[in-house]
């Protein structure tokens, strides 16, 4: 399939990105020029970490107003994978595509280290293929990842099934020592409504590679990848097919639904 | 412009020098061109004091690219790839605004790197700050490492490696020595050398504002107490930003063709890259000042020619390739401004709306006078060579005191507020073993190892010795990762050189690397020399620092520091006896530094990295690391806590039991390893003549040492492993 990986000024983890989908996955890369006002003919798009145009003002919140967010937000809008990593969550926020803020780390201080997170939702193109309660170990590397939502709209999401990703220990346990930046209620990753858009502040193609100690990451790209070519492909009898669109047999004539609907 | 009237002590120049700089012209300098001379040959940039002593170093490679003399040192790493790299210090601006100082240092050695051609994969940093309970020191290390992180993190390469020491050595003087590495092909090997008359000078990234005016002389100078307040204007501010973009953009700059030669703008700005870059190249060149994009109206000449404002390349571009290359800066949101152009006659020609400023032949400038200062050997020192009895403590509690020791305690909380690990090339991360490993995907399975080693207080009793032990303990670390050395990059930091003193310890310290170099054919590439270290106690401990770079040939076959299994069998091979002079033990336990440091025997020396590394790259360890601060015992400790494995140990019997457990010596190393291995490795270690002997194994919850040579004389040490890693993780509460 087809990805795109988003250039801001000063993104510094896009060509990690376009290593792990290109050469790890062998997957079609097409670097996507921040100025950009059109993702035609791309499954799936990452906007990697990094620090775009500085950080200067807050986190994100410049890229979040660049030319390609209008894009990245039609693509979503039609139901497109989107992947948001450390300072692509921190944009996707301030564009508002994804729910919450981010605050400084409580320690106050940058942070590269090595965590664990569970899945909490498989409702996401990214988490598929993956099951709930899923221990992932990848590294973080941030200074504002601290991730807030106030009461209520915690609520929401965390009802909605839109937190993806908590912080935990690694036996799965979802502790205060696990949590490397003050995140509420350990949150790590959350997604859209839909769920077609996700943002974590773990680095995934940092742990793409057993060199480099783990090789959890890459199961988010395999998940998207598995379940975007599913649901072009996939004949509509199988159980790949339900599996990448939520659909059983028995309500095939449907159109797909976005991912992460539920049935009511 | 009148003749009259700049003193030549303003710009920091003396007498003598002034009539030097009147017999290169035939006639006086300008006051423009005197400020140009001030800054140019100040020791920062001209060298002047260092350069007889540098020429000692040797730089024979057949890896070779290039050598001291451009930007950055490059080597063949094989496959038609290199690696540059070069380290430097930014002392003097730390110390006045230790975040900004910090944060532009890395900057500066990035864009070195950068101007060779290679992109930037790795930085290392070495510091050093006065006591950490000393409030103006927290303070300044605080802010350094934050300024360090703040720059590093931006641009997006991983600080992989470094050191940190306190030492009431450096109070009030921190150092902030930075090194980076990059990585080419050979093909793309840039240089500074202006070449081709009617060529186009471009300015390139950042504008020029009124920053960093007089930066390289206020380096040159010592720091009083005043200087907080009054030289705030001569630190430059980064703008990690722009310096990311600068990155990007004159690496397409680079590949797209055209650019014939490029050179950084760091110490003495615009009068610095231009008078150099002609001088290299045997040109002139001529500059129109009001072409260049400045910050701010009505900046003075002076001004624009001094400024150290950051994030701003020089390039000597083809005339048919300016428009190109306005474009690919102006597309990462960069200025390229073509400022004048290269010229056949030797002169450096400034206009300023017409009318001329200056005209200097580059070389003049360049190239500074030569001093040769006295030297004279410390009157103290050997008086310090005598070791006083030291009275015998409770070796659990001295056990303690060292692991939490900051120069050994567990950096993490350093290194983790540095981004560690993008650019996804870090197997060894840093804490995890003696030298943090990158791989090279562009050469799969290859790898480079990198490395950081200076030792001020050892340096302080034998600056020859200590020097030598630095590399040599470089060296020691790549080994334990299973690399072997490409090459080193050095930065030499003293007091005053027009001391006697300072100048003898500089001259030794030189000699002992040139030494250890030529020994172990290692080739020092480029590096840094850093006088006026002085504070009002006077001058910082003599700290020359080793950057070391290592080759890997299998990444998958490298080795931390950490015990790995239990049940492992645990040895110390090694080629000298400890010694308790000029150790960290009679430092950090009993306040005494005192004794001669032992010197290495470079040739044992070299035998033991060969096991040590041939070990490794088997595949038959299950960890390496070699002692260093705090002799084997901590060794042992350091070992056992990195793998959160116990160990009961019984070390080889000295004249006392805190020498076996504390006493230091190059040349040491504890191994552990699966015991069907341990035929394999005395075998090869008979084979180099070098001993082995069996300490104990690997196991349970607790370290027990034994340092009479019998463990049924009763353990000497037994404690609990929380409880030194509560220790080693001192710093924690600190950082």
């Amino acid at each position: 399939m087809r990805f795109g990986v988003v250039i801001f000024p000063a993104s510094n983890c896009d060509r990690d990105c376009v290593h792990v989908l290109r050469a790890v996955l062998g997957q079609e890369v097409e670097e996507v020029w921040y100025e950009e006002r059109s993702l035609d003919g791309l499954d799936a798009v990452v906007l990697p970490g990094g620090f775009a145009y500085g950080d200067y003002l807050r986190a994100g919140a410049v890229a979040a107003r660049a030319p390609v967010m209008t894009a990245v937000r039609a693509f979503a809008q039609v139901g497109g994978a989107v992947l948001g990593i450390c300072n692509g969550f921190q944009i996707l926020l301030e564009a508002g595509l994804l729910p919450g803020a981010m605050l400084r780390n409580a320690v106050l201080r940058f942070r590269c280290t090595t965590v664990h997170v569970r899945v909490e939702s498989t409702q996401t193109p990214f988490t598929r293929t993956l099951r709930e309660g899923h221990v992932l170990q990848m590294p973080i590397a941030h200074g504002e990842g601290n991730y807030f939502a106030p009461g209520s709209l915690l609520s929401t999401i965390e009802e909605a099934g839109q937190v993806v990703f908590r912080y935990c220990d690694a036996d799965g346990r979802v502790t205060s020592d696990a949590n490397p930046n003050g995140s509420v209620r350990n949150v790590a990753g959350v997604c859209n409504p839909a769920g077609n858009v996700v943002g974590l502040m773990p680095h995934p193609e940092r742990a793409s590679e057993e060199v480099l100690g783990s090789r959890d990451g890459r199961l988010l790209f395999e998940s998207v990848i598995t379940t975007v070519i599913a649901r072009r492909e996939a004949p509509k009898q199988s159980r790949l097919y339900e599996i990448a669109t939520g659909l059983r047999p028995s309500q095939q004539g449907r159109s797909p639904r976005p991912f992460g609907a539920r049935d009511d | 412009m009148t003749t009259a009237t700049l003193a030549p002590e303003s710009v920091g120049l003396t007498r003598d020098e002034y009539e030097e700089i009147r017999r290169r012209l035939g006639r006086d300098p300008s006051p423009l061109e005197l400020r140009m001379f001030g800054v140019m040959w100040s020791e920062h940039c001209g060298y002047k004091h260092s350069k007889v002593t540098l020429e000692l170093l040797p730089a024979e490679s057949p890896r070779l690219l290039q050598g001291p003399g451009e930007n950055a040192g490059v080597l063949d790493i094989g496959g038609g790839w290199a690696v540059a790299f070069k380290m430097e210090s930014h002392n003097h601006p730390s110390a006045v605004d230790p975040f900004n100082g910090a944060a532009t240092g890395v900057g500066g050695i990035i864009r070195d790197v950068l101007s060779m051609g290679a992109r930037p994969i790795a930085l290392v940093d070495s510091l050093r700050f006065g006591p950490l309970d000393d409030p103006t020191s927290r303070r300044q290390a605080a802010g350094i490492i934050a300024g360090i992180a703040a720059y590093g993190n931006c641009v997006g390469i991983p600080t992989v490696a470094g050191e940190l020491v306190a030492h009431p050595g450096y109070r009030g003087t921190p150092l902030v020595n930075v090194a980076c590495v990059g990585l080419l092909r050979h093909g793309d090997v840039a240089r500074s050398r202006a070449a081709g008359p009617g060529n186009a000078v471009m300015l390139v990234g950042a504008r020029t504002g009124r920053d960093g005016i007089g930066g390289a002389a206020f380096a040159s100078a010592e720091l009083d107490t005043g200087s907080e307040r009054e030289d705030r204007a001569s630190v430059q501010i980064g703008d990690p930003f722009a310096g990311k973009l600068l990155i990007e953009a004159t690496l397409d700059a680079l590949r797209a063709g055209g650019v014939i030669a490029v050179q950084d703008l760091g110490a003495a700005g615009l009068t610095c890259a231009t008078s150099e870059m002609a001088a290299r190249g045997g040109m002139g060149m001529r500059l129109e000042l009001e072409r260049v994009p400045v910050r701010e109206e009505g900046m003075r000449p002076d001004e624009i020619l001094l400024s150290e404002s950051q994030e701003r390349m020089l390039l000597v571009v083809a005339p048919g390739a300016t428009g190109r290359v306005a474009e690919i800066y102006r597309r990462w949101g960069l200025r390229a401004a073509v400022v004048g152009d290269v010229v056949a006659a030797p002169s450096l020609t400034v206009h300023s709306g017409g009318t001329p400023l200056v005209s200097l032949p580059p070389y003049a400038l360049a190239e500074a006078p030569v001093h040769r200062p006295a030297a004279r050997e410390p009157a103290t020192l050997r008086a310090r060579w005598t070791m006083p009895d030291l009275p015998m403590v409770d070796p659990a509690a001295a056990l303690r005191t060292l692991l939490s020791t900051p120069a050994v305690a567990h950096k993490r909380a350093v290194y983790e507020q540095y981004d560690h690990m993008v650019q996804i090339r870090t197997v060894v991360v840093p804490g995890a073993g003696d030298a943090a490993v990158l791989r090279l995907p562009e050469l799969s399975p290859r790898g480079l190892a990198l490395v950081a080693d200076g030792d001020g207080r050892l340096a302080d009793l034998d600056p020859y010795r200590g020097a030598r032990r630095a590399v040599a303990e470089a060296a020691a670390n790549l080994a334990c990762v299973g690399a072997a050395p490409l090459g080193l990059t050095d930065c030499l930091n003293f007091g005053n050189p027009e001391h006697p003193e300072v100048f003898w310890t500089f001259r030794q310290a030189v000699t002992g690397i040139a030494d250890a170099c030529r020994a172990m054919r290692i080739p020092v590439v480029g590096g840094n020399v850093s006088f006026y270290n002085e504070s009002p106690d006077g001058p910082v401990l003599p700290t020359p620092v080793i950057t070391m770079v290592g080759l890997l040939e299998d990444v998958s076959r490298t080795c931390g520091a950490g015990f790995r299994e239990a049940e492992d069998i645990i040895v110390l091979i090694s080629a000298a006896d400890p010694d308790m002079a000029a150790s960290s033990y009679a430092s950090a336990v009993h306040g005494i530094e005192a004794g001669r440091p032992a010197d290495v025997d470079l040739d044992a020396h070299q035998r033991v990295l060969a096991v040590v590394r041939e070990a490794v790259a088997r595949g038959w360890l299950s960890s390496a690391h070699d002692c260093s601060d705090g002799g084997a015992a901590v060794a042992v400790a350091e070992s056992a806590i990195l793998g959160t494995i116990g160990a009961d140990v019984t070390l080889p019997a000295a004249a006392r039991t805190d020498a076996a457990l504390f006493g230091e010596a190059p040349s040491r190393f504890i191994l552990s390893l699966p015991e069907d291995r341990l035929s394999d490795l005395q075998v090869l270690a008979a084979v180099h003549g070098v001993p082995v002997a069996i300490l104990g194994r690997t196991g349970g919850d607790r370290l027990r040492i034994a340092a009479t040579g019998q463990r049924e004389q009763g353990w000497t040490i037994d404690l609990a492993l929380d409880e030194l890693s509560r220790a080693y993780e001192s710093l924690a509460d600190i950082l």
